[in-house]
């Protein structure tokens, strides 16, 4: 292999070495990192933001950004709960209608306006949330969940791992599929890498982006639901600032945010990571997990002045 | 061989394209038939982007038909001009770079087994073909890990993949090697036999004399000739190009060319005294991978050194070059004998060589600033202590100037967008002068300004010159050259093809010059 090729590999699959070669040490250091039920523990609560993860990464390699997943997040928390009280159906599809709707107009405006996307989904952070707080009263009530089969789906479990685990898995494969092996991948990769030669290439440049935030509305909303289903509530103050963590994942796992290039699987690394560093920093005794975030920005920094090297070093073969 | 017999596959009759101010199309006709190369050949401003934008569906003619296989056709957008056949490629590639090969090849075709895309089959038929295309590469790479001339393959691969029928291809060979042209030709050729209308813009004549058959020549927006290449020798195309009459250029530039050539001594030139005086500015060996081939320039103080050529020469990349706005991959800039930092605009400034560019709307006036803030932009570091800016420095400066280049404006404050473009020009003249060069390098100084700036500008260069300026000129107006121009550099293909001086400075010494064949 020479220097093109090592650089290349490092950028795809660069994440997952640095998540394995966490994950080792940190067994190694601590007795207690290594167990089954911390393994579980970090897989069940990493797997909310990786459903969103999957769509951001979608929106990130299109060269877009969708900030207005963490408010979605939270919206479809509350609209599940609340649509709990009319069954297992209503509870899934009316987050899934409302934060799919609002994806869909951002990915309207995006593509058919050439708005900046930072711009427009910043516009649909603030909306949905005033949304979020309006039907809530201002946070005050808080919708618990009706329906004990959306509560099951939310905190079942097969071989020790709940239903979203599961959720997540099935999604994450039928995404790299769809961004590997469809047209449609294809086009968002072109998209994100060329727009204009894209758009000369035949590729419908709208209509893959409005179909990319479409998916990324959706599947913020759906984590939402089956929070709310695992909570047993549609919590109004948790996933506030989300969207920079589900940014950060993505980021970590090797998509560059100039758009382009990148994959699920590093994605999934990326979330299981910032899972991973959580979990050591509550291994260290007197460290307040406010370190965390201390330590999941270094990781982002040093990422992305990775990257960077990496693409120097592809372009030098 | 023109069959004449053939439909053509594309035609465009009587088009006209009018921008504000300018008509760029003025009831063009040009018809591709099948199996025919087709040069596109003229000078800036001619016409050739506007046309082929037109043909490739990018802008709509105002007047005129085009027509696509004898039926009238209106292409909206690029995309129906490809899905009817017409592929274009460009000088920049335009792909996506972080693709692999096999997938900018394919996108959009890709071989697909269950529903979803077969990576192996799709993998093996790029590799197929792009082996007919001479480029034989891992397709898996990224394609910008790629040469630009493999890039350049992937491009036409897939436009002619795409089932077209006419590939218009604008400066192909720009960034390629020798071994690359050699392929491309091979590659046009195998187009053109299976019945492919190929258009071929290109400013190197030689390459036109190989693969073409067909010349169409624009000049200002009108069809200047078209015919049959073979028809057409090398002087005439230039005359053509230039728009210089050629029974002028036979009866004086041919025969004078023998007589001047005996009677030229350089040593013995009149101004004697003045070429002995060193240098102010003095480049040797300026060298870019296929855009300059060691060219070597100097300009002497109160001398005005003229650089001719067709467009894509490399005059403005000279030019560039000498105040470090050009990477380079060898040569020297000296300035009073001493090297300047390469690459360094700051530091040629700093030295005293500074460029009036070529576009001024793009790489010279800030539209937004007022007149005053323009002239004053580049020597502020000059006009304070400190870094703070003296604001009575600065009027003093801008006051000398505008009324030293009569620059015709309300009052200094007026925004320059308002100026017409001659006084924009001057302007931007008085900005550089204000900095107080050695030498100015001026590239189209009078393009686009009205005929009594035009005259103003070249009075000021002259004056300026005689009070000991170094100017390099730049100018596609063969006319300005000759008369402006003490010596002139006539640059073929980004290397120097000859150099003019004393009775050889004449418009048919520098056509005849860059008609000469290039060696190799």
């Amino acid at each position: 292999m020479n220097r093109g090729q090592v650089s290349r590999v490092l950028q795809q699959h660069g994440a997952v070495m640095v998540l394995a070669v966490v994950v080792i040490v940190g067994s190694l250091a601590f007795d207690s990192f290594a167990t089954p039920g911390n393994a579980v523990s970090v897989v069940v609560s990493s797997s909310f933001l990786a459903i969103i993860a999957i769509g951001m990464t979608f929106v990130i390699i299109s060269g877009g950004i969708d900030l207005s997943v963490g408010s979605l997040f939270v919206l479809g928390g509350v609209l599940g709960a609340y649509g709990s009280q009319y069954g297992l159906v209503v509870a899934l599809l009316l987050p899934l209608a409302v934060c799919g709707l609002v994806g869909l107009l951002q990915g309207l405006v995006i593509a058919r306006t050439g708005m900046a996307p930072f711009i427009v989904t910043l516009a649909g952070l603030l909306g949905v949330r005033g949304l979020m707080l309006a039907i809530s009263d201002e946070g005050a009530t808080t919708y618990l969940v009706k329906d004990p089969a959306f509560a099951e789906l939310g905190r079942g479990q097969v071989l020790e791992l709940s239903y979203p685990v599961y959720i997540t898995i099935a999604l994450s494969l039928a995404a790299m599929v769809l961004l590997q092996r469809t047209g449609f991948g294809q086009n968002v990769y072109a998209i994100g890498g060329n727009e204009q030669a894209a758009a000369l290439m035949g590729v419908p440049v709208a209509r893959t982006k409005v179909y990319v935030y479409l998916m990324s509305g959706l599947l913020a909303g759906l984590a939402g639901a089956l929070n709310a289903a695992r909570l047993s509530s549609g919590v109004t103050i948790l996933g506030i600032g989300l969207e920079l963590d589900v940014i950060a994942a993505v980021v970590i796992g090797g998509t560059l945010l100039t758009g382009g290039a990148g994959g699920i699987t590093g994605t999934v690394a990326g979330v299981l990571l910032l899972g991973v560093i959580q979990s050591l920093i509550n291994q260290v005794g007197n460290l307040t997990s406010a370190f965390q975030q201390v330590v999941s920005g270094l990781f982002l920094a040093l990422v992305v002045v990775a990257q960077r090297l990496l693409s120097k070093a592809q372009r030098l073969t | 061989m023109r069959r004449t017999d053939l439909e053509p596959v594309l035609e465009a009759k009587e088009v006209s394209k009018r921008f504000p101010g300018v008509l760029a199309l003025d009831g063009v006709s040009l018809a591709l038939r099948p199996g025919e190369v087709h040069a596109l050949v003229g000078e800036n401003g001619a016409g050739k982007s506007t046309l082929i934008k037109v043909f490739t569906g990018v802008y709509q003619p105002d007047g005129g038909e085009l027509r696509h296989q004898g039926e009238p056709a209106a292409f909206g957008t690029p995309m129906d001009a490809q899905r009817a056949g017409i592929s274009t490629i460009y000088q920049e590639v335009n792909l996506v770079p972080m693709m692999s090969v096999a997938r900018n090849l394919l996108l959009g075709r890709e071989p697909r087994r269950f529903g979803v895309i077969d990576a192996a089959a799709m993998n093996g038929e790029a590799e197929r073909v792009l082996a007919g295309y001479g480029v034989d590469t891992d397709v898996r790479r990224p394609l910008r890990t790629l040469g630009v001339g493999g890039q350049q393959m992937v491009a036409l691969a897939r436009a002619v993949s795409i089932d077209a029928r006419v590939v218009i291809m604008d400066e192909p060979t720009s960034s390629l090697e020798p071994r690359e042209v050699e392929t491309l030709f091979g590659v046009i050729r195998r187009l053109r036999d299976q019945g492919i209308a190929v258009m071929y813009v290109s400013h190197r004549l030689d390459e036109l004399y190989q693969v073409c058959d067909q010349v169409t020549v624009l000049r200002d927006g009108r069809v200047a000739h078209t015919g049959a290449l073979a028809d057409v020798e090398r002087l005439r195309l230039i005359s053509l190009m230039l728009g210089r009459d050629l029974n002028e250029v036979r009866s004086h530039g041919m025969t004078r060319f023998s007589r001047d050539r005996a009677a030229a001594d350089p040593a013995g030139a009149p101004d004697g005294g003045e070429s002995r005086r060193s240098p102010a500015v003095e480049a040797r060996g300026l060298t870019r991978r296929h855009v300059l081939d060691g060219v070597d320039v100097s300009v002497r103080p109160g001398e005005v050194v003229g650089l001719g050529g067709l467009l894509g020469a490399g005059r403005t990349e000279t030019a560039k070059a000498i105040v470090g706005a050009l990477p380079l991959d060898g040569g020297q800039v000296l300035v009073a004998g001493a090297p300047v930092r390469a690459g360094s605009t700051t530091a040629a400034i700093r030295a005293g060589v500074s460029l009036l560019p070529e576009d001024r709307k793009a790489e010279g006036i800030i539209p937004t600033l007022s007149v005053r803030e323009n002239i004053a932009l580049a020597a502020l570091p000059s006009l304070g202590r400190a870094g703070v800016v003296s604001d009575a420095k600065i009027d003093r400066v801008v006051e000398i100037f505008m009324r030293r280049l009569r620059i015709k404006a309300a009052s200094p404050h007026q925004l320059v967008s308002e100026l017409s473009g001659g006084n924009q020009q001057k302007v931007l003249l008085a900005r550089w002068l204000a900095v107080r060069p050695k030498v100015l390098l001026l590239d189209e100084p009078t393009r686009g300004i009205d005929v009594g700036a035009k005259a103003e500008v070249q009075a000021l260069i002259d004056e300026l010159a005689g009070e000991g300026l170094g100017v390099l000129l730049i100018s596609s107006d063969l006319e300005e050259l000759v008369e402006g121009a003490d010596r002139i550099l006539v640059l073929r293909d980004g290397a120097v093809a000859g150099e003019l001086s004393g009775d050889d400075v004449t418009e048919e010494r520098i056509m005849a010059t860059i008609a000469e064949q290039s060696d190799g």
